[in-house]
C-alpha cells in the first residue's frame, strides 16, 4: 500500500510538470488553433536564460520574473516575425513552421550552451516532507503549487479581463472582432507571449529534476500532449488535471506492468493520445462547440 | 438633412470577380436608407466597403471626413457600427460577452454598464438568456444579439446586412420595429441591406436598388413602390 501511495505521489509530481506545459499548448491552441510543436524548446530556451542570469548572480525570484518578462516578450516577437507570414496559410504549414522552429531553438541553444548536462537550482527547500510513510519532495509540491497558481491566475486572466475576453473573442471569430475594433493579430501575438511565458515557468520547474540540456524538454512534450489530448485541448483547467493523471498512470503502469518497467513508459504517453483520440476525442474536459443553426 | 456617409463611385473586387461597378449612394443623417438587390448584387459588399473589410476604389466619407482605406478597426472606433451578414455571433461566449465586446472600442472608457440595461430595454429577451452561450440561442435571437451588439458601441452609423434572412415573418417585423425605435429614440443612422423589399421600403426613408454592382433605382420609398420593375421584381405583385 506504501508502495501504491508512494508512485502515486511522485506521478503526481511529475504530472504538475506535465501539467504545466500542456497549459501552454492549449493558451496557444485556444488562441490561434495551432498547436505549438515549438513549446517545448522555447521552455527550453527560457530556462537557459535563466541559468545564465542566475549564474550572473541574481537572486533566484527575480531571475525567475526576469524570464517571465523575457519569455513573454520572446514569445511575442516569435507570433510576430516567424508565425504572422504563415497565419492564413494551411494549417500543415503552420505545423512545418513550429517544428522549423523546434530545430532551430534547439541547435541554437545547443550552439551556445553546449549539449553537457548542467545542474538548475530549486527554490525550494531539499527536505523530503514525510506524512506516514510518504515522502513528498518539497521541490515536487512547490512545482505542483506554482503549476495551480498559474492556472488560477489564467482563470482570472481570461475570465474577468478585457483583454482576456478579446483574445477569446479573436480566437473564435476573427472577422467579427474585427468589427468590434479588436485588433485580431496583437490577440495572437499575445496568446504567444503567456504560452511562452507559462512554458518557461514549466522549464524552470522540470530543470532542477531532468537537468538542464537543449534536449531536456522532448520527452516532456510528447507527456505534455498527452495530457492535453486527455484533459481536452480547449480546456485550461483539464489540461492541468490531464497531467496529473497522466503522471499518475505513467508511474502506475511502469511500477506494476512487470513488461513495461521504465524503458516503455513514454509509450504510456503515446498510448493514452491514441486511446483519448478513439473513444472521447475532445478529452475530459473538452468540449465540442454546440450549436444551433 | 445632410448627408452622414457618402460614398461615390465604389468599386470593388475579389481575385478577378468584379462585384461593384461605380456604386454611388448616401445616407442622411438620423435617417434609414436601405439597399435593396437580390442574391449577388453586390449588397453585402458594398457595406464591406463601407466598414472597410473589402478594399474599394471609389471615395467614402463619413462625418467630412474621407474614410476609404482606413482599417475595420479605426471605422469601429470613428461610431461605424456593422451588424455583419451572417450575424457575427460569437458562439462559445455568453451572451453578455457578446455585448461586452460590442462595447470595447468605446471612446468613453466606462464600457457600458448603464448601456447593459439600455439593450436589454430594445431586446428583454437577451437579459433573461444573458449568462446563456451565444451559440444556443435561436436565429432570431442570435439577429437581435448582432443589432445589440452593435449598439452598444453607441454608433452614428449602423450598418445592418439582411436582419431578415432565414428568420420568421413575425420575427423579422418586431426586429425592424426594434430597429425602427432605435432610429428615432437614439438618433441613430442606418444603412439597410436588404433581399425582402417590401418590409425594408416600409421601414427606410430613402432607398436604392442594386443589381449586378449597379445602382439601377433611387429614391423616396413611395416613389419606388409604385415603380412596375421594382413591383415585379421584388414586391411580387
Amino acid at each position: 500500500m506504501d508502495i501504491f501511495l508512494q508512485q502515486v505521489v511522485s506521478g503526481l509530481a511529475t504530472g504538475g510538470i506535465y501539467a504545466s506545459l500542456a497549459l501552454a499548448l492549449v493558451m496557444i491552441y485556444q488562441a490561434t488553433d495551432v498547436v505549438n510543436f515549438a513549446q517545448g524548446e522555447m521552455a527550453m530556451f527560457s530556462t537557459y536564460l535563466a541559468w545564465t542570469m542566475l549564474n550572473a548572480g541574481l537572486p533566484y525570484w527575480v531571475a525567475f520574473a526576469a524570464t517571465l518578462v523575457v519569455a513573454f516578450v520572446g514569445g511575442l516577437v516569435i507570433e510576430r516575425v516567424v508565425i504572422r507570414p504563415v497565419e492564413n496559410a494551411p494549417v500543415l504549414a503552420v505545423v512545418i513552421v513550429c517544428v522549423g522552429l523546434l530545430v532551430i531553438l534547439n541547435s541554437v541553444a545547443g550552439w551556445i550552451y553546449s549539449y553537457i548536462q548542467k545542474p538548475f537550482p530549486s527554490p525550494f527547500p531539499e527536505k523530503p516532507i514525510k506524512f506516514g510513510n510518504v515522502v513528498f519532495g518539497a521541490h515536487d509540491l512547490g512545482a505542483i503549487g506554482i503549476t495551480l497558481l498559474v492556472l488560477l491566475f489564467l482563470y482570472v486572466f481570461f475570465r474577468h479581463t478585457t483583454l482576456g475576453l478579446c483574445m477569446r473573442a479573436a480566437a473564435q471569430n476573427p472577422m467579427s472582432s474585427r468589427l468590434c475594433g479588436v485588433r485580431v493579430g496583437w490577440m495572437l501575438a499575445i496568446g504567444w507571449g503567456l504560452a511562452a511565458l507559462v512554458g518557461s515557468v514549466a522549464g524552470m520547474m522540470v530543470a532542477p529534476i531532468v537537468f538542464l540540456d537543449p534536449n531536456m524538454m522532448a520527452g516532456i512534450l510528447i507527456y505534455a500532449f498527452a495530457s492535453a489530448t486527455l484533459g481536452g485541448f480547449t480546456s485550461p483547467g483539464g489540461a492541468v488535471v490531464g497531467g496529473l493523471l497522466v503522471g499518475v498512470i505513467e508511474n502506475l503502469v511502469g511500477t506494476y506492468v512487470r513488461f513495461i518497467g521504465t524503458e516503455l513508459k513514454l509509450t504510456v504517453a503515446l498510448a493514452i493520445i491514441l486511446i483519448v483520440l478513439v473513444v472521447k476525442p475532445s478529452g475530459l474536459f473538452g468540449r465540442a462547440i454546440v450549436r444551433r443553426v | 438633412m445632410s448627408a452622414l456617409l457618402t460614398a461615390v463611385d465604389l468599386h470593388a473586387r475579389y481575385g478577378w470577380t468584379r462585384v461593384l461597378h461605380g456604386v454611388s449612394f448616401a445616407v442622411e443623417e438620423g435617417g434609414i436608407t436601405t439597399i435593396l438587390g437580390a442574391n449577388g448584387a453586390g449588397k453585402t459588399t458594398t457595406l464591406r466597403a463601407v466598414s472597410g473589410m473589402v478594399t474599394t476604389e471609389g471615395a467614402v466619407h463619413f462625418a467630412g471626413k474621407r474614410i476609404d482605406g482606413r482599417s475595420p478597426e479605426s471605422l469601429v472606433r470613428a461610431g461605424i457600427a456593422h451588424a455583419p451578414e451572417g450575424r457575427g455571433t460569437f458562439v462559445g461566449l455568453n451572451v453578455e460577452e457578446n455585448l461586452r465586446l460590442g462595447a470595447y472600442a468605446r471612446r468613453d472608457r466606462t464600457r457600458g454598464g448603464g448601456d447593459f440595461e439600455r439593450v436589454y430595454q430594445y431586446f428583454p429577451i437577451l437579459r433573461e438568456r444573458r449568462r446563456q452561450m451565444a451559440g444556443t440561442l435561436s436565429g432570431g435571437e442570435q439577429q437581435m444579439l448582432a443589432i445589440a451588439r452593435a449598439l452598444m458601441l453607441r454608433p452614428r452609423l449602423l450598418l445592418l446586412d439582411e436582419p431578415s434572412l432565414g428568420l420568421a415573418p413575425l420575427i423579422v417585423r418586431e426586429i425592424f420595429c426594434i430597429v425602427r425605435a432605435i432610429n428615432r429614440e437614439e438618433g441613430v443612422s442606418v444603412l439597410l441591406v436588404e433581399q425582402n423589399a417590401a418590409i425594408a421600403l416600409e421601414l427606410a426613408d430613402h432607398a436604392y436598388v442594386l443589381e449586378t454592382g449597379r445602382v439601377v433605382l433611387a429614391g423616396p420609398p413611395a416613389i419606388l413602390k409604385q415603380d412596375d420593375a421594382v413591383r415585379r421584381s421584388y414586391l411580387g405583385y
